[in-house]
């Protein structure tokens, strides 16, 4: 399944925050989106899933424009992870994980025990099944992003939408979400996310699109896209690429320069 | 699946625990009294109404039983579960545990609306219209507010915005008893807002009973979604959750069924506070266990405050006045007790 946008316009109600967007990302990919703070990310995001109305231009998810779909239907073919956050209640790990199969129960119904079998068997993907049990609210912010990116899993969607899935993690954790993500692309699934990190676009980005004052400023392979100028440009200080001996690129970003 | 078949496991023994202290609470509270009757005679009195026969030698105890006590029974149950249901709710839908029927000024517009009703000497079910229609209008106008005024912390605004409409509430119930006829109404209105079961008939919980049933339909239905909607709008919307229309239905159900109560009891506070507290630190916040749990709770801790409230003076102690009493203090207890979630 594509999800494809084209002349797009995005904001909140009375302010326009980007507009004349294309995009377009399916099975196997991973988009990244690069770009400074207040560029316009988490408003795509949410004009992408739905949750804010598009100013402008189209939105399609397969063959269906967005407005098309209802509620249950946009869930089981995209899924969205928030950053970790404080959930207001102790929900135990496995019935936040329980949630994401909710779009494809009856309005009345409860979650099965099957639904529970797949909660087990996500968890159990990304490594943290001995969290089950544990409440959401104790545990740290790389094993919540974990808990997440496992909900978005049991909603059997082919697309999902992650923002800033390393936001406020540590090093070790950061590494961790950014295989499962590489993981998860490798399985068939299209994966968007948003960054501050190049580097992560280095290393699992299929594709990166750099936003800047909430248009396209960039779309492309991360190695052509990502040059020392272009980095420099977005983030207004001077950045330039290494290759390392084992072909991977990482950003210096030149913090004694005068 | 260890930890989740344990911990449904662990629910449902819960569950019928204190299914089983409920009904044992309800027979002792028929025992207790100024007129003693023995539990032989209860059960004989109850086989007598159930095979249809009348025997003029126990007329006295079956006017007791059946007449002033059961029925009270059943209202001190059905106030307990129903505002418990209703807090539970509240707090889940407001993503906020310090939410209650009090504090989003639910019981006192629901209060005025009934104010009204005694002061126009309308029947009962006229005077639960008119809590039900003071409440939703109550905690429509708190939502509005709250949403109105941005930039606040939300949780501080809708808490602020309750208080300050409760205020207003209560301000227009004082002026309704300055018109209030000083010898008939007055007392009537100022015994009911402090809460009291004490003038209840059978009538009236035959009145309430099917309000709040109707109240509780939604919420059993919809209890899986109540989760989703803790988790705030977007999250629940991006779950396939359609937001907006699942709150208005959640929140006009939970308001009836406060409007429903406040109706026959008068102003019970604390109770939609303290006890779904209680029942999340017992099963936790999922709200498929929460609901049954926080109800049973409610149900037999009301009971146990009703059954005080007749009996531990000469004059009837008014409901409000204990349930202050007992819930201030364990509500301090809970905050104090420094869980950073509840």
């Amino acid at each position: 399944m594509q999800l494809s946008a084209s002349n797009l316009s995005f904001g909140y109600p009375g302010h326009r925050v980007g507009h004349d967007l294309d995009l377009d990302f399916g099975p196997g990919e991973v988009l990244c989106l690069l770009g400074p703070n207040g560029c316009g990310k988490t408003t795509l995001f949410k004009t992408l899933l739905g949750l804010l109305p598009r100013q402008g231009g189209e939105i399609r998810i397969g063959a269906d424009r967005l407005e098309a779909l209802r509620r249950e239907d946009i869930a089981k073919r995209i899924a969205y992870v928030p950053q970790a956050h404080d959930a207001v209640f102790p929900y135990s790990v496995s019935d936040m994980v329980l949630m994401g199969r909710t779009a494809h129960r009856g309005l009345f119904s409860s979650p099965r025990s099957e639904d529970r079998q797949r909660v087990d068997e996500a968890l159990a993907t990304l490594g943290i099944d001995d969290l089950a049990g544990r409440d959401y609210t104790r545990i740290s912010g790389g094993q919540r992003q974990l808990a997440l990116i496992a909900r978005a899993l049991v909603q059997d969607a082919p697309l999902i939408v992650m923002d800033e899935p390393t936001a406020s993690l540590d090093f070790g954790n950061q590494v961790l979400v950014m295989q499962q993500v590489q993981r998860l692309a490798a399985t068939g699934l299209g994966i968007v996310l948003s960054t501050h990190n190049p580097d992560h676009a280095f290393a699992c980005g299929t594709t990166v699109l750099v936003l800047a004052e909430g248009t396209r400023k960039a779309l492309g392979p991360p190695i052509q896209v990502l040059t020392g100028e272009m980095l420099s440009s977005i983030y207004g200080v001077a950045v330039s690429v290494e290759t390392l001996a084992n072909g991977s690129h990482v950003c210096s970003p030149q913090i004694d320069a005068h | 699946m260890g930890a989740a078949t344990t911990g449904r496991l662990k629910t449902t023994v819960w569950l019928g625990l204190l299914a089983a202290l409920v009904i044992l609470l309800a027979f002792a509270a028929a025992l207790i009294g100024p007129f003693a009757v023995s539990p032989g005679q209860v059960a004989q009195a109850i086989g007598r109404r159930l095979a249809g026969i009348t025997d003029p030698a126990s007329q006295q105890i079956d006017t007791v039983l059946f007449a002033v006590r059961l029925p009270r029974i059943a209202a001190a149950l059905l106030v307990g579960a129903a505002l418990s249901a209703a807090g539970a709710v509240y707090q889940g839908l407001f993503r906020n545990p310090l939410v209650s029927p009090d504090i989003l000024g639910v019981s006192t517009g629901a209060g005025l609306g009934a104010v009204l009703g005694i002061f126009l000497s309308l029947p009962v079910v006229a005077i639960q219209g008119l809590a039900f229609v003071g409440g939703l209008a109550t905690v429509a106008l708190v939502y509005m507010v709250a949403n109105a005024v941005r930039g606040h912390e939300p949780t501080l605004v809708l808490v602020l915005a309750g208080v300050v409409l409760g205020a207003l509430a209560g301000a227009c119930i004082s002026l309704v008893k300055i018109l209030a006829d000083p010898y008939d109404q007055l007392p009537a209105i100022t015994f009911w807002l402090l809460g009291s079961l004490a003038s209840i008939r059978a009538d009236d919980v035959w009145t309430a009973a099917p309000a709040v049933i109707i109240g509780l339909v939604p919420l059993v239905l919809l209890r899986w979604r109540v989760n989703l909607l803790s988790l705030g709008d977007d999250e629940a919307a991006a779950l396939g959750v359609d937001p907006g229309r699942l709150r208005i239905l959640l929140v006009a159900a939970a308001t009836l069924m406060t409007a429903s109560v406040v109706a026959i009891s008068g102003v019970v506070g604390w109770v939609g506070l303290v006890i779904p507290h209680i029942a999340r630190l017992v099963v936790g916040p999922n709200f498929d266990r929460l609901l049954p749990t926080a109800m049973l709770l409610g149900a037999a801790y009301m009971l146990v405050v009703d059954t005080l409230a007749r009996t531990i003076a000469e004059t009837e102690t008014p409901l409000g006045v204990l349930t202050a009493f007992i819930g201030a203090p364990v509500f301090v207890w809970l905050l104090a007790s420094g869980r950073r979630s509840w």
